[in-house]
Formats: structure tokens, sequence, C-alpha cells
């Protein structure tokens, strides 16, 4: 750079990090200034929270060094990088919700007289404190009786009397509504006049507009850029974060032609009107037709998981409505959904896929056992028979059906997950991110049996964050921002530089 | 696959520990390997192998029943209180109240999501207060209906009716879990709770099946119990069954996080208990004492087959 930057608070050069074969961080450089809110960006898999737990002594880099004032500096604990001054605030308060706002603000420090707790002053002392930020909160409060924002607060506040000079904030406002963020958004700015910088990660652009100065970008574990947004387009970010250069997705749009939409006009198989569960569904719209393969498309945190579980019934829409083949659907459960025809495969096969203990067989029939169960005893045989059948036809390598599903690469995991729902005979499917964590050989092969089970005749709602998979596979793609369909582009119309620029428009 | 490694594998641990105890005291406790010592081995065996089988499942959930004693002691007053209207009225009464217990167990721990440990802690103390109302606030109530006797007395073909009953919950337990859709649910519902749900798994009907089977199967305990001693003793049937059931089934290798259950191991860690328990009486070491080995006995089996860490 050729202007005089202003000196650096915190410096990182060169940080390197890997767990087993895989580089989470690979020679990162970066440098946060004094006073300034300095946003973190990237999508899953970035490296950002890696990179937050090596500058806050969580984990130990494998390469690299830190620069805080200029003198190196190494913290084998978060102890050593708190006293340092680097503290980092939490998405979940890591707070003790029983006792109150006082005590959580002085916990591991409080003042004592005669070697017992001196509660009058602890209280006068966090009034202090509060009062100083601005934070009209009670310190005798028990912390879970408080909103979320107001716990955050406190988690701030007491970063703050630690003598925190840089503050981590992750995701502050995931669980917030919007009128707490407006007071998170004073804090903030209360924080950068007071000298403290902030390092800010979040998935929401408007939010990294309206607070930060400057913004660094991660992928794949590398450093993309660090950029100040003054003068920086939504557009370019969003390429940024995505790996693409905008001439790149100018000459993409025509390369996939994409497949053309189903007959128009009738009765969809799947219809949601403005569908919501708050806070991160707000209104979102999409239709799947039998035989049609449906994309959403979004930023990470802007609805897409959340619109799958509303499908799928594990969350209850507050508003809209839905409809499967044009009567209403309101499934209160995945019993409700399944038995209105609707399979889901979740985006975390780990936590909501795989029965860990259990067999390819029993992983694979697992939703269908009521279909060969006569009076509670299954029925071996045609069990067998729908394993041999779905683990030749999705081409499952195992040693056999009786291998255990751990064993098995994540790749053939998400092909028994795959199964799992095919013999139930559904005639909708939502994937969610299908192909994400695996081989790049495995990754073609279900690319390709999703679509031709679309050609047979299966509707399937695609969620992912991979532009190619959208635009290869899909005839439609709804994009959603915050919570919202901003646009839904069709036929020739879908294109990676429609999607981007969908995800970045403003909104109004 | 030698021998060595057969013997030192995690699966085959307790067995290990079992035939190893087994041979030594055939060797040296007199009168151990003698006909009449193992049918007395096996009618020991009965009632705790009946309730320890419920409890594999309950276990197997990733949750536990600690309410089994107590549902012992509910199931042998019903029968004993109702005994003068049939036997068939009383114990079927009796088989009934208690599964209704384990309804309600499985129906807190599913619905209003308490702890297993908790709710089964409320109905193991309530339980036995229960037990002593029915059977007028304590009374030893004897029972001498001949055909009832024969549950605890009794022998079909030279097998004593509880080594009957117990071979036969043995079997259905081993089928439900290999055959039926029961035993999927289960395994499916204690491995990964939210993967169960998001696949259509019944996670709430099959909590309260578990815990239904786990008060009916302990009751059937209870039954056998009173009938041996022929009476209905409130405060003494079942006391402290469910940490001789749940030592069994995690001597016996089902895990207590959950997802794996083995019925097999439930019979061996039945089995090892009672050998020890017997030989050491046999051996005339104090009680106390026979307490102490127990102890590190469990301690041993399990360690064998903690879960290989990398």
């Amino acid at each position: 750079m050729a202007d005089v930057a202003p000196p650096s608070l915190l410096r990182l050069e060169g940080i390197t990090r890997r767990f087993g074969a895989v580089t989470a961080l690979d020679r990162v450089d970066v440098s946060f200034r004094r006073g300034e809110v300095h946003a973190l960006v990237g999508e899953n898999g970035a490296g950002k929270s890696t990179l937050v737990k090596i500058m806050t002594g969580a984990y130990r880099r494998d390469d690299g060094e830190m620069f805080l004032d200029g003198a190196a500096v190494n913290f084998q604990t978060p102890a050593e990088a708190q006293a340092a001054g680097i503290c980092a605030v939490h998405q979940e308060v890591h707070l003790l919700g029983m006792r109150t706002v006082a005590e959580n603000l002085f916990l591991g420090r409080e003042p004592l007289r005669w070697g017992l707790v001196d509660w009058r002053t602890m209280m006068h002392d966090a009034r202090v404190l509060l009062d100083d930020l601005g934070l009209d909160i009670d310190p005798a409060a028990t912390l879970s009786h408080i909103s979320v924002a107001r716990q955050q607060m406190v988690a701030i506040a007491r970063g703050v009397s630690l003598g925190a000079s840089l503050l981590v904030l992750d995701e502050p406002t995931s669980s917030l509504a919007e009128r707490e963020v407006v007071i998170l958004f004073d804090l903030i700015a209360r924080l950068r006049a007071r000298g403290t910088s902030i390092v800010y990660i979040s998935h929401r652009l408007d939010e990294i507009y309206t607070v930060c100065d400057r913004v660094t970008v991660l992928r794949d574990g590398k450093l993309v850029a660090t950029r100040s947004l003054d003068g920086l387009e939504r557009i370019d970010l969003i390429c940024l974060m995505l790996g693409k250069s905008r001439e790149a997705l100018r000459l993409g749009a025509t390369a996939f032609g994409g497949r053309h939409a189903a007959a128009a006009n009738v009765e969809p198989l799947l219809r949601a009107r403005s569908i919501a569960f708050a806070p991160r569904l707000r209104d979102v719209s999409l239709d799947v037709q039998k035989g049609e393969i449906v994309g959403v498309a979004g930023l990470l945190g802007s609805g897409r998981s959340e619109t799958a579980q509303v499908l799928f019934g594990t969350a209850k829409s507050t508003a809209g409505s839905m409809f499967m083949n044009g009567a209403p659907y309101a499934p209160g459960s995945p019993r409700d959904a399944m038995r209105a025809g609707i399979g889901f495969v979740s985006e975390d096969r780990k936590a909501d896929g795989i029965i860990p203990e259990l067999s390819v067989r029993e992983n694979l029939t697992l939703a269908a056992l009521p279909l060969f169960t006569k009076f509670g005893i299954v029925s071996r045989v045609r069990q067998m028979a729908i394993v041999d059948r779905y683990m030749s036809r999705l081409g499952i390598r195992a040693s056999s059906a009786d291998q255990n599903i751990r064993e098995l690469s994540g790749g053939n995991q998400q092909k028994v997950l795959l199964a799992r729902w095919l013999c139930t005979d559904p005639e909708l499917l939502i994937l969610d991110e299908p192909t994400r964590g695996i081989d790049i050989g495995a990754r073609g092969e279900i690319q390709r049996l999703v679509n031709e089970l679309a050609e047979s005749g299966l509707g399937v709602l695609m969620i992912s964050s991979e532009l190619e998979e959208l635009v290869e596979g899909c005839s439609r793609v709804v994009v959603l921002r915050d919570g919202r369909t901003v646009a839904e582009l069709q036929g020739d119309g879908v294109s990676e530089h429609a999607i981007v620029h969908a995800m970045a428009e403003t909104a109004l | 696959m030698n021998l060595r490694r057969v013997a030192l594998s995690r699966e085959y641990a307790a067995l290990a520990v079992l035939v190893v105890l087994v041979l030594l005291n055939s060797l040296f406790t007199p009168h151990f390997a003698t006909v009449s010592n193992l049918w007395n081995i096996l009618l020991q065996l009965a009632p705790v192998l009946i309730v320890a089988l419920g409890m594999t499942f309950v276990i197997a959930t990733g949750g536990v029943d600690l309410s089994v004693g107590s549902v012992m002691a509910i199931g042998a007053a019903i029968a004993a209180v109702l005994m003068e209207r049939g036997v068939v009225i009383a114990v079927g009464a009796a088989l009934v109240g208690a599964a209704l217990i384990g309804v309600l167990n499985g129906s807190m721990i599913a619905s209003l999501r308490v702890q297993p440990i908790v709710v089964t802690l409320a109905t193991l103390i309530g339980g036995r207060g229960l037990a002593q109302i029915i059977s007028n606030n304590g009374e030893l109530m004897t029972v001498s209906n001949a055909a009832f006797l024969e549950i605890g007395r009794g022998s079909f073909a030279a097998v004593p009716v509880p080594v009957l009953l117990a071979l036969v919950a043995t079997a259905l337990a081993m089928f439900a879990l290999r055959a039926m859709t029961i035993g999927r649910y289960v395994l499916a519902a204690g491995g990964n709770a939210r993967a169960a749900r998001l696949s259509g798994v019944p996670v709430r009907r099959t909590l309260v099946t578990v815990y239904a089977a786990s008060a009916f199967l302990a009751a059937v305990a209870g039954l056998i119990m009173a009938a041996r001693l022929g009476a209905s003793d409130a405060a003494k049937i079942g006391q402290n069954m469910e940490l001789d059931a749940i030592a069994a089934v995690v001597v016996g290798g089902t895990a207590l996080s959950g997802g794996r259950a083995t019925v097999a191991g439930t019979v061996v860690g039945a089995l090892l208990m009672q050998v020890i328990a017997t030989s050491l009486n046999m051996l005339l070491v104090p009680y106390a004492w026979s307490l102490a080995i127990k102890a590190v006995i469990i301690l041993v089996a399990v360690f064998l087959q903690r879960p290989a860490r990398a």
C-alpha cells in the first residue's frame, strides 16, 4: 500500500494453522488499526473462527507471527490474550445465566473485603461501568432474565472493564431483533470513539456497511483481500467472498444454459408464500414444480437453511401459507412433512443425518421402515432387497450393508442419506448443501443422480452456496437476502452474475 | 483371530471375566460346580436379569430407569391386595398398573423434556410410598394362592418357572432389538435423536414404549419375588434392584451414552454379577467385603471395554 497507514494495534503475519491434513489457515496477513471497526467475512470454512481463536489464544498457530503494538506476542491461553487486551465476545454469550449482571461483570476478580465478596462495591462498580458505556442495565438483574441483546452488552462491558483494546464480536446480531441492533451499533460507535478496535464478524452486508471501516475477506483459509469499505461496491465485496472476478461472472453467464422450466400454469407441487420464522426468516416465497430442480441461493445467514426447516416441519412458520399439490400444508413435525411426500437431506450430515452406531443398512432404511414392517416386525428380506437396490443404484461403496456408517467416506455417507429418502418414494426432495465436504468424484455422482431423479418426475429444492452448482443444475433459482426472497431467476436468466447481483442489492 | 485377541477385545471382555471366574470357582470353591448350585445361581439371577433387559433398552435410548425397584414392590402389592379376586385378575392388574407407571415416566421424559434420572428418581421415591399405601400402609401381606406361588417356586420340565420367564424375556428382547422397528427406533433415538426425528422416527412414542416395557418387566420380577417369599413386603421387595440392573447392563457392554445395546451382553453381565455374589457367599467372605470386590470387578469389566481412543 502506498499511503501511510495508521499504526496497527494488532498485526498478524503469515498465520498458518493445520488440522491434520486440512489447512484451515494458509499464510494469512492482516492488521487491525487502533480505533477501527474491521469486518471479517467469508463463507463457511473460510477460516474466520480459526483466525479469531488464534488471535485470542484459544488455538496455537503452526506458523506465522503476531505483533501487538509492534511487539511480538505469543498467547498460550485465552487468559493471556485477555491480559494483553484482546477479548472475544461469542455468538452465544459465555456467561453465567443464573447469576446477576454485576457478578458476571466481575467474575473471577470479585472485589473482596476481609476475604469475603464485597457486594456493595461490586454493585457500585458495575453501575459505574455500565453508565460509562451508556448502557441502561440493572446490575442486580439476573443475567438470563434480560434480553439476549443486553446479555451481549454485558459481555462487551466485561471485555471493556478487563481493559480490552481489541474486541472481537462474532456474529453479534445473529440473535438480535432490529431494534436491539441499533443499541448495539450505538455501543460500537462509542467504543470506537474511545479508541477501542473492533473485529466484527458478520454475514450481513447491510450491517458491515453501516458500522465497519475496513473489511478483510477470507476464502478457503486464505486471505483474499483487505479493503476500505468506503468506495467498495457491494457486488465487488460479494465477488471477493465467493472467489469470483466480475469479468468471470459475465463470461459465466452464457456458459451454462440451464434447463428450461417445467410447464407453467400447472399447480405447483410445492407453493410457499411469505413464510417467516423469526429472526432469520422474514418473507420467503417459492414454487417447485414436478420434475424441476429449484435452487435457493443466498449468503450465509440469509435464511437458506431456515427455509428448509419451515418446509420440513422442524420450525413452524409464523406467517404466510404453504401448499402441497394444491392442498394447504402446515407441517408440525418431520413426520407430517414425510406424509405429505417430502424428504430432506440436511446440511449437517453428522448432527442431523447419520445415526453413528448403526450400520449402512439400518441408516439407509430408517425413514422407510414402516413400509416393510408388519406388526412391528421388519421384513429382513424386503429390507435387504431395498438396501441392495439403492446401494447399487447410487454406487454406495461399503464393505457390506452391515458396515458401520461412520467408517464410510463423506460422499458415501451422503449417498446413504439420499437413499434413506429415495426409498420412501417422495414427491419433493429438499437438499441442503448436498455436495458440501464431499470429494469431487462423489460430488459429480450425486449431481448426476439428482438430475436423473428430477427427470423422472421428482421435485427438488436445492440449497447451495456453490454458484456453479445452482447455475448448472437448476431451472430456476430463488435468491434470498436477510430472510427475504429478493429475486427469482429463470431459464436463461439464471447466471452467476444475476445471482450475485441479487445478493448484493441494498435492502430498501 | 487368535484366542488372546478375542479375550481382550472389548465385546468379549465381560464374557472373558465370567469364564475365568467360573473356572476359578469350579477349581477352588467347594460345591460350586454342582448341579444344584448352578440352578440356584440361575434362580437368583432371574429377577435381576428380567429387570436388566428392560434397563438395556432404556439405557440404549440414552436414559436410565431408577424406578424399577419401586415398581417391583408396586406390582407385588397390587397382586397381593387383589389375590382374593383370583390369580389372573391379580397378576393382570399388577402388570397393567406397573406398565402405566412406565407410561407416566416415558411421557414426562419425552414430552416435558425432564431428564430421565430426575423423573425416575421421583417415581423411585413416590413408587415406594405408593406400594406401601396399596398394601395397607406397608403391612406384610402373605399370599397363599397356590397357582400364584408357582410363579416363584414351580418348575416346568425341570426348569424353574422364574428361569423360564427370564429365558422368554431374553428371547423377546433379542427379537425386538434385531427384528422389530422398535429396536431400530431405540438405537436411532439414543444414537442421534435429532437425526432420528428428521427421519420420521416417532421418538416420543419410542421413549414411552421403552419405559413402559421396563416397568412391565420390573413388575414381572416383583411377582417372582413375592411368589418366592409367599408375601408382598412393600418396604423391601426390589430394594436397590435399579443399581444391580444398571450394573449388569453396563458390565455387559451397553454404553450409558445411548445408541448401542447388547442383550447377550446384559445376560453375561447379570450372570457375572450373580456368580460373584454366590461364590463370595460360598467362600464365606463377609457381605461388606463382597461389595468391595463386586465394585472392583465392575470397574475392571467396564475398563476393559472402554471405547478405543485415538
